[in-house]
């Protein structure tokens, strides 16, 4: 498929504004509540957040036109589990509802694991 | 039998004043950098000063303070009878591994920030009851070990409330005595322990202002006393917010603060650091009471001031579970010569 | 009147305690919101960009969509725990907030962090174990709720 100059930027454009603006919705959960929500709940509300989306068939929609503005936000890692896991029990059945979420992002935890413990090994932390 | 040197409900006037007769403090790079920075004996390069981790590096910091405290006293370890610290992590570590190294017979202390004034609060009724010759008190905190047990690791990327206090790199210690030409302590008012529900862990200011005002409050109906009778009131770490709360408690009861109250953590930095709403942690009054205003008590230019220490004491524990903060204060009236000396 | 402890008189309690939250509340800063928002929209949408260059680079290279995706968040994962371990995560996060927090990095970010800062106290008990901590949750409810998912998605079939 070939894509124009203007496509390219345009979909760069859309990742910028998409991502941007679910990262908008983090800090008015956070601004909003005076830090009652934290980090930690973020992370976890978006990821499954993002699997309840996925699961009601709205996020496809989103990747679809935003790209790595929906896949990149941990919205998006909620999709790949969600969308695993239900491949996973269409196809293979029970078991598969199992396995299919691990497997369709086991790339990146591993790889978040892994990075995390060589970075471990290496620098010592900085402190303020 | 009312008790000789009881007066009101929680307040000790000492027969004898017990004087502060040694002091000495050490901070980080950071409260180096400050207003006061000139003003601390040491200021460290690093937060890891030479040690392997951030809290070998506080007990470091603790253990050479007061050794300079002592030596600041013409005195040697061997004329202390008993040294009193605490300082922020699980367990008091600070505190109890400094006393292992100095060999002082110890009594641990947990006051949160409030450390350093109970500490000077109990030494001075040893002193006063005829316990002891010399007393050792300290405290410490670090902003990285304090930050690691308590919120997030150093290197989460995490943004700050505007109400957060920024926990003090430091240690300060003092040696009280019985006699000699320094600051004398003549009053002590020890807190109760209040908690007026407020649970947010990233607004100490706000949980600990009604301990400070309700001690603040208590010393003047104990002594009879007025703000005005005092050159300086300052509290320990309640910072911009907690400061300005404990003063209109403070005015609900009818006593003006207005123009001779601050606070220690809003003393130790600048706006210009990014602190936030202020300074905290055990390090923060012990620093500044020990490396700035006892000097300017010494120096004549305060005759009478009332320090407060102030602590809040939760957990983590305690606020994951939902709990409100409790906060103390401890009350420490100072005057500037010694009259029985 | 002076304050009251804890339980000293309850009814009294509960009024002082609401007055007392109102008198924070009427003192207490807000977020400088605005600054805040842009902070996370401009660095969180930064990330998702470089996100899509990066897929679109590995597109390039032949992988098919999957793969390049995988390889994308790989390579954002990759740079996270760089620069976390590199001290420079953190300090780009007092400006983006959630902005740094909500894409995959801030995920990444939260595991290196809390390995890096625990090594001190050794490698089972401290990197292996704290590594966890903020992670873990993500994990856990991210699986369970996907496995619900899947679950239903098996019944409907």
């Amino acid at each position: 498929m070939l894509t124009t100059r203007e496509d390219k930027i345009m979909e760069y454009f859309k990742a910028f504004v998409i991502g941007g603006g679910i990262c908008v919705i983090g800090q008015l959960l956070m601004d909003l509540t005076s830090y009652k929500i934290t980090p930690a709940h973020i992370l976890v509300g978006f990821v499954t957040g993002g699997v309840f989306l996925s699961a009601a068939g709205i996020y496809q929609p989103l990747v679809d036109f935003a790209g790595a503005g929906a896949t990149v936000p941990l919205t998006g890692f909620g999709h790949l589990l969600a969308q695993g896991a239900i491949k996973g029990a269409q196809e293979k059945g029970l078991l598969g509802a199992f396995g299919g979420g691990l497997e369709a992002s086991a790339a990146g935890i591993s790889a978040a694991v892994i990075f995390g413990y060589l970075m471990a090994v290496v620098f010592t932390p900085k402190g303020d | 039998m009312k008790a000789a040197k009881k007066i009101g409900q929680q307040t000790i006037a000492f027969a004898n004043p017990p004087v502060i007769s040694g002091a000495s403090s050490i901070v980080g790079p950071k409260e180096g950098k400050g207003p006061l920075g000139k003003q601390f004996d040491t200021v460290l390069p690093d937060t890891l000063y030479g040690e392997q981790t951030w809290e070998k590096a506080e007990r470091k910091m603790l253990r050479e303070t007061c050794q300079t405290a002592i030596k600041k006293a013409g005195l040697t370890i061997h004329d202390i009878d008993f040294m009193m610290a605490g300082d922020l992590l699980n367990q008091i570590i600070s505190a109890n591994f400094t006393a292992r190294d100095l060999g002082i017979p110890f009594l641990g202390l947990y006051g949160a920030c409030s450390t350093m004034f109970e500490g000077i609060s109990i030494g001075s009724m040893l002193i006063d009851g005829g316990f002891a010759n010399y007393v050792l008190t300290a405290a410490s905190s670090h902003y990285d070990t304090a930050e690691r047990q308590y919120r997030f690791p150093t290197e989460m990327g995490v943004q700050r409330a505007p109400t957060a206090q920024w926990t003090v790199t430091g240690a300060g210690a003092v040696v009280i005595g019985t006699q000699g030409s320094g600051p004398a302590v003549t009053h002590v008012t020890v807190g109760k322990v209040i908690d007026l529900g407020i649970s947010d862990v990233n607004d100490m200011g706000s949980a600990m202002a009604p301990a400070a005002a309700d001690t603040i409050i208590r010393h003047f109906r104990d002594t009879g006393r007025s703000p005005a009778d005092y050159d300086l009131i300052f509290t320990g770490d309640l910072a911009g917010i907690g400061r300005a709360l404990t003063e209109q408690l403070a005015k609900k009861a009818g006593y003006d603060l207005s123009k001779n109250y601050t606070d220690c953590g809003i003393l130790i930095y600048d706006p210009s650091q990014d602190t936030h709403a202020g300074g905290s942690g055990c390090g923060c009054s012990a620093v500044v009471f020990t490396g700035f205003l006892l000097k300017e008590i010494m120096a004549g230019r305060f005759r009478r001031v009332l320090g407060v220490g102030t602590g809040a004491l939760l957990s983590t524990t305690s606020s994951f579970q939902g709990e409100t903060i409790p906060g103390i204060g401890h009350a420490v009236a100072i005057d500037a010569y010694n009259p029985g000396g | 009147m002076l304050l009251k402890g804890k339980k000293a008189i309850p009814s009294d309690r509960k009024q002082q305690e609401s007055e007392y939250r109102e008198m924070v509340n009427r003192i207490k800063p807000k977020p400088p919101l605005l600054r805040n928002i842009l902070g996370a929209f401009v660095i969180g949408g930064a990330i998702c960009t470089l996100g899509q260059a990066l897929i679109n680079f590995y597109l390039s290279f032949g992988l098919d969509k999957t793969g390049a995706g995988a390889a994308a968040s790989a390579t954002l994962i990759f740079l996270a725990a760089l620069l976390t371990g590199l001290g420079i995560y953190d300090s780009i996060a007092k400006y983006a907030g959630a902005g740094t927090i909500v894409p995959i990095t801030g995920f990444a970010n939260s595991i290196v962090a809390p390995a890096l800062e625990y090594r001190r106290e050794g490698m089972v008990f401290g990197v292996g174990q704290k590594m966890f901590t903020l992670a873990g949750p993500v994990l856990i409810f991210g699986f369970v709720t996907a496995w619900i998912a899947g679950l239903i998605a098996y019944i409907l079939k």
